[in-house]
């Protein structure tokens, strides 16, 4: 069913569901390209999240009845094609246990499994990238195996590192700046999520829409990896 | 350079903020009071989106390295240049060596300190504008410190002789406020009962308010049912209800996405009349339709349009056509 909500007098939320779904999240970000492609300046931004796009306008250059038609229209082909599998996928590497994951045992022991087991389970399945928020970057991430579900710490951490990749609920994502958090820390990831430098070429790494995988490495290969980062313009292996 | 002497309480680089990055989950942030910002800016001979300082409450101590033509707007925080008194919404020539210095604050709860040329920290993502959650923009990323010095940009085209608004000209500023709001994104998640106590209360600030959000305290708004949503996008001026049935105004450091039911959005124009509010102020809310505030906006830009003429013309060039981004 599709929704449209008002957001002030400049944005205009398109809700197409209420459940987190694959399908549904696809078609979001399906949509948020048919209006990039089909609006272009008529519309300044555009927001995904899980069910429901965000588009802002200035309302002073664009009138809202006609925008809120056109958008419905757009809503309304997007709700009835095939979604798209991502377009590339995204291979994170991540250092397990030890002090990078200090969650891993305690996720390992609430599952029943060897702490093995739980990397594995993590790091098979190609994750689709549902939004971008929280923090600058934090992607979060569906398609995590349901035997990992476990409840969020129950008082959150003051300052979980940058690159921890975390878990909580049915939830995945990775932590891009230090910051609090009450997710289950399983790793951490060399790769730099969000760049604020001036100039940087690529400020954040990831894009909703994407798809993601989890490749586990040895503490060596991590350090490796993090001075490649730190010397600047590193690329991630991408899946197509 | 400007040197900081004394810190305030939390003063930071801001401009007209950072948007075109909400879909990578960063906040706008930008000033609190853009209407504030602007007007320092143009009487300090700049766009009205340049980059300034926001002082919040307590404005500390500044010297001015070089000499340099400057601007207060926004809050009246009892500024003082070596000891002689500036009026709020005015602009000043501050010579090298000067001190700038900040008292009580009398009205409203931010000011913007502007200076010819502009704060020349190094844009981050289109905007210089300081998220200290992310430590982006400004200077470092945080708020100023005893001995920071902030660079000042190459001024162009002809200064503006120093000039003040009259006191019936300046923009309401501090205490109550009546904030027209679009009801919406999630107003059906309400009782009738329920909206009509949000629109039919005098909301009081609570100490609870920052730059991401302003805790309003009152008697509790019913919902239909959970106030949990799906996580959703969120635009500054979105009023969330949380389970407690009590609101929060998210401001302009707010996250991208958040998972209560919104009841209502302040209309963009009105948001800094609650940024100038502060624990114990009341607010009220006034539901609007999309015609009156598109009129707001309009009001807000001819404002500005306005006194960038009259800047212009006093400064003997043609007739500003600066625009409000």
């Amino acid at each position: 069913m599709i929704r449209l909500l008002s957001q002030g007098e400049g944005g205009i939320t398109v809700e197409l569901g209420t459940e987190v779904e694959p399908v549904v999240n696809a078609r979001v970000h399906a949509l948020a390209r048919a209006v990039a492609r089909d609006l272009g300046a008529r519309v300044l931004e555009v927001v995904p999240s899980y069910a429901s796009l965000l588009v802002v306008f200035d309302p002073l250059r664009t009138a809202r009845a006609p925008l809120a038609r056109r958008l419905e229209a757009l809503a309304r082909q997007v709700a009835g094609a095939a979604p798209e599998p991502p377009r590339r996928v995204v291979r994170v590497p991540v250092c397990y246990g030890g002090e990078l994951g200090p969650d891993l045992e305690e996720v390992a022991r609430r599952a029943g499994l060897p702490p093995g087991e739980v990397v594995a389970l993590h790091a098979a399945p190609v994750y689709r990238i549902y939004l971008l928020g929280f923090t600058p970057g934090f992607p979060y991430l569906g398609g995590l195996d349901p035997r990992l579900a476990c409840p969020r710490l129950d008082s959150p951490r003051l300052r979980t590192p940058a690159g921890s990749v975390a878990i909580a609920g049915l939830q995945a994502g990775i932590y891009p700046v230090e910051s609090p958090g009450g997710w289950r820390v399983l790793g951490r990831t060399p790769l730099r999520l969000f760049d604020p430098a001036p100039g940087a070429a690529r400020p954040f790494l990831l894009a909703a829409g994407e798809g993601l995988r989890f490749v586990p490495v040895g503490r060596e290969a991590y350090e490796e990896t993090a001075r490649a980062v730190a010397a600047g313009g590193f690329e991630p292996e991408v899946e197509r | 350079m400007i040197a900081v002497v004394k810190p305030g309480l939390l003063c930071t680089v801001q401009d007209a903020g950072r948007p075109g990055w909400r879909a990578s989950g960063m906040p706008v942030a930008g000033a609190m009071d853009r209407l504030a910002l602007a007007a320092a800016n143009l009487l300090a001979g700049n766009e009205p989106g340049a980059a300034a300082v926001e002082l919040t409450l307590a404005g500390g101590t500044w010297r001015f390295e070089a000499p340099a033509l400057a601007a207060l707007a926004g809050a009246d925080l009892s500024a003082t240049l070596d000891g002689s008194p500036l009026p709020p919404w005015s602009s000043f020539l501050a010579p090298a060596g000067s001190t700038l210095a900040f008292g009580a604050c009398r009205a409203g709860v931010r000011a913007y300190l502007a200076v010819r040329g502009g704060v020349a920290v190094p844009p981050v993502l289109g905007s210089r504008s300081t998220y200290t959650r992310a430590a982006v923009g400004g200077l470092e990323g945080r708020a100023l410190r005893a001995g920071d010095r902030l660079p000042v940009g190459r001024p162009t085209g002809r200064p503006p002789p120093p000039q003040a608004l009259g006191p019936e000209e300046r923009p309401p500023c501090g205490g109550g406020a009546r904030l027209r709001v679009l009801l919406g994104p999630q107003e059906d998640r309400f009782t009738e009962e329920g909206i009509a106590t949000f629109l039919g209360t005098a909301w009081k600030v609570t100490p609870q308010n920052d730059r991401m959000g302003y805790r309003l305290e009152g008697p509790a708004v019913r919902l239909r049912g959970a106030a949990d949503i799906l996580t959703d996008p969120i635009l500054p001026g979105a009023v969330q209800v949380t389970g407690s049935g009590l609101p929060i105004a998210m401001m302009v450091d707010c996250h991208t996405a958040g998972g209560y039911a919104k009841i209502a959005t302040i209309a963009g124009p009105d948001l800094r009349l609650l940024a100038q509010a502060r624990a114990g102020d009341e607010v009220r809310f006034a539901a609007c339709r999309q015609a009156e505030a598109v009129a707001a906006l309009r009001a807000e830009r001819a404002w500005i349009d306005g006194l960038a003429r009259r800047v212009a013309r006093a400064a003997g060039g043609k007739a500003g056509s600066r625009r409000a981004r």
